[in-house]
């Protein structure tokens, strides 16, 4: 009792007497809460610009746009369909190749692998993910091109050529090349979320089905996979919101043919996020520019409902094994 | 089992013989993917470097680009150089305040709901494409006002944003409640109990993920091919114009036919490739040495 002055207080607080006690008790809630605000509205005013950018053409073509082909700026008629037919082919075909991959890769990492070849082989391959779009679309233009035109496109040609997809090769890269090009850049992302999904399974369930007498790929047949299907389809989905809104490396190798709806993956097409790469800056009308802005409007209500999707699923699984994930 | 052992046996030990190569052939395939998944970022950084350090010398660095060069006249790229460096450097000043605030804000103050609202944004905020981010910012700032390197900057910074946060965020989880709790108990405020205590204890992992956070942005061309990309050849630092910088520069060049452009794209992706390795690479491996650091002082 000898430390309580008379008002009964304690004698000794440091720090409850000054002002700047109460003043940082509400300035730092304030100015942080603040900046929690500024990320929210963000995703507000990005929706918000992009949708007034694209206002004049929305009004002019309305939902028409989605299903014309064309892109006119002579005569001021512009659709974006065959860009949404080229991100659709060019993106789908990177999944179908880079899943299968990335899975392969994540079961390695997290069944077979010998334990001290895991890290390094998980760091070497979430690397990947850090080579800048650019240095890709300049290997993929210059390197990986040739070499598909020269030696893969010739051979599925003249092997599966029945098959409308492997026409004859255009001159230059093209959306096969793009695919390919897309195919690494999401294969770190499935397979770094796989991996994690992959090591989330319970032991106990594995050790079950091997004890049961079943080979190991009936084992991740069995339990594995069924038991990650929800984390793994939203991480192909997260692959295909990436693959969908890349832009630059995809620009530098399909060639940027407008107004084409072909199924040959070997001729040249367009995207809609290489398409904005490619024309923004020689837009020649208001028109045109607000075409383009639609294009983007496309793509942004496209990559939110895949983020919205995708991630709620992710979490909701991460949430039920105990995970933390990035 | 001999000739004479029961037809169903026979048939149980077929099945297993089937079983066990379906087994063997697909571990083969995931044996072989890992290599795969390995070997193409070996190509890629391999005939980076190989086509780029050769190409590779001082001039690349210091000069800027000639226009119309005629025969081999010596020039560089340093106008991209210094753009780069202008551009990032703001892009890292703008984000890095806000980004440590949402997560303190995320991880200290909010609410559940809130912090569940607030990592859905942020989540929202890492999903939408670059490219969708640079036309943004051509709305938000370049129409009317023009292309500077303050646009170029911010179209960079609401890249950056969502990384440091969640980076921040994870380091802030990652400090062990009975700190709080001791200094709350201490009669210290909340506030001073987060920026003298908390805080600190978090911000080896806040560089390294502010430096990831520099790798990721370093090399994105979408967001600036409308904010900042239409410039002159001299090295200029002063962001209120628009500034060249190096993955601009290198999509440029790559998409004029011209070996001696390409060449000189080959050698900046070098520098590119070689800054933003070294640089996410170390991040991670300082991140996760605090990491352990910190799991420890946590038990």
């Amino acid at each position: 009792m000898s430390t309580l002055d008379a008002t009964g207080a304690p004698a000794h607080r440091p720090f409850a007497g000054r002002r700047g006690a109460r003043v940082g008790d509400v300035v730092l809630p304030g100015m942080s809460g603040l900046a929690a605000l500024v990320a929210v509205v963000l995703i507000g005013l990005i929706a918000y610009k992009v949708a007034a950018g694209s206002r004049l053409a929305l009004s002019t073509f309305g939902l028409g746009f989605l299903s014309h082909v064309g892109w006119d700026p002579v005569h001021g008629r512009f659709g974006g369909a065959s860009f949404l037919f080229g991100t659709a082919v060019t993106s789908v075909g990177a999944l179908i190749l880079a899943t299968p991959l990335a899975l392969a890769i994540a079961l390695f990492l997290t069944e077979l692998a010998p334990r001290w070849l895991r890290a390094p082989v998980t760091a070497l391959v979430e690397t990947l993910a850090a080579i800048p779009s650019v240095v890709i679309g300049l290997w993929g233009i210059i390197v990986l091109g040739p070499v598909l035109r020269d030696h893969v496109m010739p051979g599925l040609h003249s092997a599966l050529g029945f098959i409308p997809l492997f026409g004859p090769a255009g001159p230059g890269p093209g959306v096969f090349t793009a695919i390919v090009v897309l195919t690494i850049m999401i294969l770190p992302i499935v397979s770094s979320i796989a991996r994690e999904l992959f090591l989330g399974v319970p032991p106990e369930l594995k050790e079950a089905a091997l004890g049961l007498g079943t080979t190991r790929w009936e084992m991740v047949r069995g339990v594995v996979l069924p038991y990650t299907r929800g984390g793994i389809a939203a991480a192909v989905i997260l692959g295909l919101g990436r693959a969908v809104g890349e832009a630059i490396a995809v620009a530098q190798v399909i060639g940027g043919v407008d107004n084409l709806v072909s199924w040959n993956l070997f001729a040249g097409g367009n995207t809609l996020a290489a398409k904005i790469a490619l024309e923004f800056q020689s837009s020649t009308s208001d028109l045109e520019t607000s075409s383009l802005f639609y294009l983007a409007l496309i793509l942004l209500v496209f990559s939110l409902v895949v983020n919205v999707v995708a991630r709620s699923v992710v979490r909701r699984v991460a949430r039920r094994q105990g995970l933390v994930l990035r | 089992m001999s000739a004479a052992a029961p037809a169903v046996f026979r048939r149980a030990n077929d099945r297993l013989a089937r079983r066990r190569v379906v087994n063997h052939a697909l571990e083969l395939v995931a044996w072989l993917a890992a290599p795969v998944g390995v070997g193409i970022l070996g190509l890629v950084v391999w005939s980076v470097a190989k086509r780029g350090a050769s190409q590779l010398n001082l001039d690349l660095l210091t000069k800027p680009p000639v226009p119309f060069a005629i025969g081999t006249v010596r020039q560089g790229l340093a106008n991209a150089f210094a753009g780069s460096l202008v551009i990032v450097g703001l892009a890292t000043a703008m984000t890095l305040p806000v980004g440590i605030l949402v997560a303190v804000y995320v991880n200290e103050f909010a609410r559940r709901p809130v912090r569940n609202g607030l990592g859905l944004a942020l989540d929202v905020l890492t999903g939408i494409p670059a490219i969708v981010i640079g036309i943004f910012v051509f709305g938000l700032v370049v129409v009317g006002r023009g292309q500077s390197g303050y646009a170029g900057a911010f179209a960079l910074a609401v890249l950056m944003l969502p990384y440091v946060a969640r980076a921040t965020i994870e380091v802030l989880a990652l400090v062990p409640d009975s700190l709080r709790e001791a200094s709350l108990g201490l009669g210290v405020p909340r506030w001073r109990t987060t920026v003298g205590i908390v805080l600190p204890q978090t911000i080896g992992g806040i560089v390294t993920g502010g430096v990831l956070a520099v790798a990721r942005v370093a090399g994105e061309t979408a967001p600036l091919l409308f904010t900042s990309s239409i410039v002159g050849n001299q090295i200029a630092w002063n962001p209120a114009h628009a500034l060249q910088t190096v993955p601009v520069a290198i999509f440029e060049l790559s998409e004029q036919g011209d070996p001696a452009d390409t060449a000189r794209a080959w050698a900046a992706a070098f520098v590119l490739l070689v800054f933003i390795l070294v640089t996410s690479l170390g991040a991670r491996w300082l991140a996760n040495r605090s990491r352990r650091k910190l799991g420890r002082a946590a038990r």
